[in-house]
């Protein structure tokens, strides 16, 4: 379910930005309200030696030694870039003709300086020099650190602003809000489905340079920019909370606890032998401070499933131990590095190694990660699945699995489940089918239970968990239509529920609070609908949002949003649906980009307190139900009135224009009759003359 | 048709090509040989159309006119309702009985595509076969021809030094009105002709030569009490002309007007209002007089054709997806709908599908018991509406 879910939104994501319109001008049309950042730029610029590192820490040599000292420094730079010609210059002393134990590199490009400072700054010369490699830039700066060191003041604590950051959720009315992005504007508006209509909250034209997403929990609206990300959000509008620096930044998330805010960027090498380098930051979103940075080549983060842009696998930092961001994890090769946010530092200074690992996944709630190996050396070493505890690092759990093509792991949304999607060879190696490794994280020893679908050759196209439920639905079959099956593991068994056979489906979308799920055929099945009660095992509805590109549930579970994205030339726009599948309003947009509804933190309410409500749901939804009832009835009685009045209105046009052209006729008649009878007369005259003759007439 | 007299036999006009050798057209019952998969000939809704328009089991089903080779570009019936003109871009106009769908014949003589026509409304002169009327038809071979309706003979060509669009009979059928393309360095212009009460005594003179807009003026129509003519067309203004002087009167003001292309344009039977299809995929209705805008309708699609009930207060657009883009998607994606809107609340009321291309003309029967429909696959289809049609409440 995730992956399907952070595959769409890629894929969004590359569309958005081919076909994103903007204004001309190199500001897009909006001034830039940093100053500081357009100072620092054109200081940079100014200096003009930004692609000079200065090489400290060399071995003091005489003039004999000079040439093979030069060369030795050579080869040892060179290989980050191009060393301009006389760009390397390292000064002796006048007298003696010593070296002085430093020089200067200058390179073609910034980037090789950098490159270079990186790669060797701290590394061994020979035996005992330790180089200290420095921008020619910092020189400056290093001269002047004082030699007495003044503890900094301890500012008194800002609060990031005074703003509600939940204003949203004291909604009277109780809605929900999404943002949308069309066009080049970007929207946020109330879901009025009791009016039947979206209500507009916030709109900025050119609100953003690529793509809006919400925070986990809601708080803030992230929208991102050449300069970096911003996050907006509080009670009044939508206002800048916060920037997060970060030049031509592509990609960015959030912590589950929106605590933290990872950028990445990722520039063009200078040389096309080179691979891409991507830089990442870790923002603390409350206070703008970066937490960690990373610059590394693309090549560091291009293991296990490599989607999104140039072979980086995005999210590149996976947050474990559910809200309290305590821990992220990075895939290395032959490696898991995990952090933790205390100091932001390898747990236990360094990486969990393991062989040829393929892919790691955080269990949503506990610090408990799943990873799989591979199966290695022709099948010699078998794959595995492990299950490890954090910051322990103990291995809780492994299963040993033969002869396997691939694995994925799908959690439960409460950490009490995991499935691990099993594909394995035939006998002859020349295909594959599919089995479930269940493994059951909140008992005992964790058992593990294996089960197969009917067929077990059938074909795995979808698998997804009922959020906070025992059920879960597979989408599964090599026909043109698939069937639907659903599995309930309550009571420590795997019993099948139904299978619905052939259906037009391609996609599962449970509701958030489970028991209801929309069996969806995006794309290639048009947009086929089935809303089905997982409860009662009935379909509720089948319905149709033709060419639909992606669905999403609102936080509550109550609507339901179906969209076209600007991916397909027509039809652009979304439709709402509730629950039950009834269509209640639709907005056509063209070039309609993103539909993401603005999360909600988890409820405040104790599980008795809900497990009450829910005993007496008639007494507390009769309030709603009166409600709901008024405003139809109001509804019902603006739209009568609303009509009345056209329908007046056009009747009073009616006759207005049949009376200015009754009129109209009546003047233009009297002025034909006095024209006639001016030809009247004249005729009598000349008829007069001509009496006689004519007679015959 | 104004029968007076002995019913008369319906001479065939001309002969009838060798292809549509079953003289009467063919009706949807012998859909066998239409060359088309009957699926999609027999069913032209589905269940997003409300019933209340048609019922496809036990209600009247469209009557399906094949007689175009090529894409329709027009329809017209006459006042009394009982006769469908139809012009493609096939060269010939054809005529239709508008009950049954009955090919009467053709009017053949054109040798370009034909992109209007109009009928007289009264019985202009008495010839051997007793009364007759007087065809229009405006054509991209550079000329408009005036036809005996009852015999099909060619009565009066007026030539042109570039392809004639659009032709509309004043009232009291004592004019007509006849557009221009721009080709070849020459501008578009708007030609008024005399017509002549005697077709002997016709001469291709104008009274009046406009000129003035850019590009195509894709429909002229008269004004109220012929006091004016109603331009509109490739530059999205619309333009009121004044017929005794040939002064422009009025544009229509530009933030509320059309954005693209004015492709349609329809009169209230009272002259009093007037629809125009544009394609910025939205139709506006105008006061004839003033130019003043009254009403929005705002649709999916490219708008090609309008049509206003004379009966009721609907109206009718129909378009589709440009057709270049047509074979590119599913049927569905085009939208080739005839969508009804109730006029005074610029509402959606219903769709009528059926057509496998973009629909390029609408037509209401005088009556308001039927419309056709022509569409960019060459069918014309004809809808009787149901009973239940005229109960739909219009508050």
């Amino acid at each position: 379910m995730a992956d399907i879910m952070s595959m769409t939104f890629d894929d969004k994501r590359t569309e958005s930005l081919h076909s994103l319109i903007l204004p001309p001008g190199e500001d897009f049309g909006i001034k830039s309200d940093d100053e500081d950042l357009h100072d620092d730029e054109r200081l940079e610029s100014d200096a003009g030696f930004e692609s000079i590192i200065v090489v400290d820490n060399l071995p003091v040599v005489p003039w004999k030694k000079f040439d093979k000292l030069e060369a030795v420094v050579r080869r040892k730079f060179c290989r980050f870039g191009v060393i301009k010609e006389n760009g390397l210059w390292m000064p002796v002393e006048e007298d003696t003709g010593k070296t002085r134990g430093y020089c200067f590199i200058e390179y073609n490009t910034p980037q090789e300086a950098e490159l270079a400072k990186e790669n060797t700054n701290g590394r061994n010369l020979g035996k005992e020099h330790i180089l200290a490699v420095k921008m020619f830039d910092e020189i400056d700066k290093l001269m002047n650190v004082p030699d007495k060191w003044d503890p900094p003041e301890t500012k008194p604590y800002t609060p990031l602003t005074q703003e509600n950051l939940h204003h949203w959720l004291a909604d009277e009315k109780g809605r929900d809000q999404f943002v949308i992005r069309s066009g080049s504007d970007t929207e946020v508006m109330w879901n009025d489905a009791r009016q039947l209509k979206a209500d507009p909250v916030h709109k900025r034209p050119f609100g953003t340079e690529s793509f809006v997403q919400w925070s986990p929990l809601g708080s803030y609206l992230a929208t991102v920019h050449r300069q970096g990300a911003a996050v907006w959000g509080g009670a009044s509008g939508f206002n800048q909370l916060m920037r997060y620096v970060h030049p031509q930044v592509k990609l960015i998330d959030f912590s589950p606890g929106e605590k933290y805010l990872v950028t990445c960027s990722s520039q063009e090498p200078s040389n096309p032998r080179d691979t891409h380098r991507v830089v990442l930051n870790i923002f603390d979103v409350r206070t703008g401070k970066v937490m960690k940075e990373f610059k590394e080549s693309a090549d560091e983060f291009a293991f296990g499933d490599t989607c999104g842009f140039t072979g980086v696998s995005w999210p590149i930092f996976r947050w474990g131990g559910g809200k309290e961001d305590k821990y992220f994890a990075r895939l290395g090769k032959n490696a898991i590095s995990m952090y933790e946010t205390e100091k932001f530092k390898l747990i236990d200074e360094k990486s969990i190694e393991v062989d040829n690992v393929m892919d790691f996944c955080w269990s949503p709630t506990d610090s408990i990660f799943a990873l799989f190996v591979p199966e290695l050396g022709g099948g010699n070493q078998p794959a595995r699945v492990s299950l490890f505890q954090i910051p322990s690092k103990v291995e809780l759990r492994k299963k040993i699995l033969f002869s396997v093509s691939d694995c994925k792991m799908y959690w439960q949304s409460n950490g009490e489940y995991l499935a691990v999607k099993v594909e394995r060879y035939t006998k002859t190696k020349t295909n594959t089918y599919t089995g479930f490794e269940l493994f059951r994280i909140k008992e005992r020893d964790i058992p593990i239970e294996a089960f197969e679908l009917d067929n077990k050759n059938d074909k795995v196209i979808s698998f997804a968990w009922e959020p906070k439920g025992d059920r879960f639905a597979v989408i599964h079959g090599d026909n043109p239509r698939p069937d639907v099956s659903f599995y309930s593991v309550k009571g420590g068994k795997v019993l099948k529920l139904t299978t619905l056979k052939q259906k037009q489906a391609n996609a599962l979308f449970w509701s958030p609070s489970g028991h209801f799920i929309i069996l969806a055929g995006l794309k290639g099945f048009n947009g086929q609908f089935e809303f089905y009660n997982v409860d009662e095992l009935q379909t509720i509805a089948i319905t149709e949002h033709f060419m639909a590109t992606d669905v999403e549930w609102d936080p509550t579970g109550r609507y339901v949003a179906t969209s076209v994205t600007s991916g397909h030339e027509m039809e652009n726009g979304f439709n709402i649906w509730s629950c039950n599948g009834k269509l209640l309003y639709r907005v056509p947009k063209d070039h309609f980009f993103q539909f993401s509804w603005r999360p909600r933190p988890p409820s405040l309410l104790s599980p008795e307190k809900e497990e009450e409500i829910l005993k007496n749901l008639k007494k507390y939804s009769k309030k709603y139900e009166i409600e709901d009832q008024d405003i139809s009835v109001l509804l019902s009685e603006q739209e009568c009135e609303k009509r009345k009045q056209l329908k007046e209105g056009w009747e009073r046009w009616v006759n207005e224009w049949k009376r200015d052209h009754e009129e109209q006729m009546l003047r233009d008649r009297e002025a034909s009759d006095v024209e006639e009878a001016e030809q009247v007369e004249e005729l009598v005259d000349v008829t007069e003359e001509i009496l006689p003759d004519v007679c015959i007439f | 048709m104004v029968n007076t007299g002995p019913a008369p036999k319906w001479p065939s006009p001309v002969q009838p090509s060798t292809q549509h050798t079953t003289y009467p057209a063919q009706i949807l019952t012998s859909s066998s040989n239409l060359g088309f998969p009957i699926s999609i000939v027999r069913k032209p809704y589905n269940d997003l159309v409300p019933s209340i328009l048609f019922d496809p089991q036990t209600k009247m089903r469209p009557i399906l006119m094949k007689g175009h080779e090529r894409p329709l570009t027009f329809l017209k019936y006459n006042r009394d309702g009982d006769l469908l003109f139809s012009c493609a871009k096939d060269h010939t106009p054809t005529v239709w009985f508008a009950d049954n769908g009955e090919r009467l014949g053709t009017y053949r003589g054109h040798n370009g595509a034909v992109w209007c026509c109009d009928v007289s409304m009264v019985i202009i002169w008495f010839n051997v076969n007793g009364d007759s009327t007087l065809l229009i038809t405006g054509s991209a071979d550079q000329s408009a021809k005036l036809w005996d309706v009852q015999t099909g003979k060619q009565l009066f060509t007026f030539n042109f030094d570039s392809p004639a669009r659009a032709v509309d009979f004043s009232v009291g059928d004592k004019l007509a009105v006849i557009t221009t393309d721009p080709f070849m360095g020459l501008t578009s212009a708007i030609h008024v002709k005399r017509i002549a009460a005697d077709p002997d005594d016709q001469i291709a003179d104008s009274v009046l030569v406009l000129k003035g807009p850019q590009g195509r003026i894709n429909r002229a129509v008269w004004g109220p009490l012929n006091k004016t003519i109603i331009s509109a067309g490739e530059d999205a203004v619309i333009r009121i002309w004044d017929t005794e002087t040939g002064k422009l009167l009025q544009e229509n003001e530009k933030e509320v007007g059309h954005k693209k292309t004015i492709t349609s344009l329809a009169k209230s039977t009272d002259c009093s209002h007037f629809l125009t299809g544009s394609l910025d995929k939205s139709a506006k209705l105008w006061d004839s007089r003033t130019l003043t805008l009254i009403k929005t309708y705002v649709t999916e699609r490219p708008v090609n054709a309008v049509a206003m009930s004379p009966l009721l207060n609907h109206v009718v657009l129909g378009g589709g997806q440009d057709a270049s883009a047509v074979t590119t998607t599913d049927h569905r994606a085009g939208k080739f709908e005839a969508k009804f809107y109730d006029k005074v609340l610029q509402e959606e009321i219903g769709g009528v599908k059926g057509h496998f291309g973009p629909i390029n003309a609408l037509a209401f029967n005088p009556d308001g018991k039927s419309f056709s429909s022509g569409g960019e696959d060459g069918y014309v289809r004809l809808h009787h509406f149901d009973p239940d049609y005229f109960k739909i409440p219009s508050i």
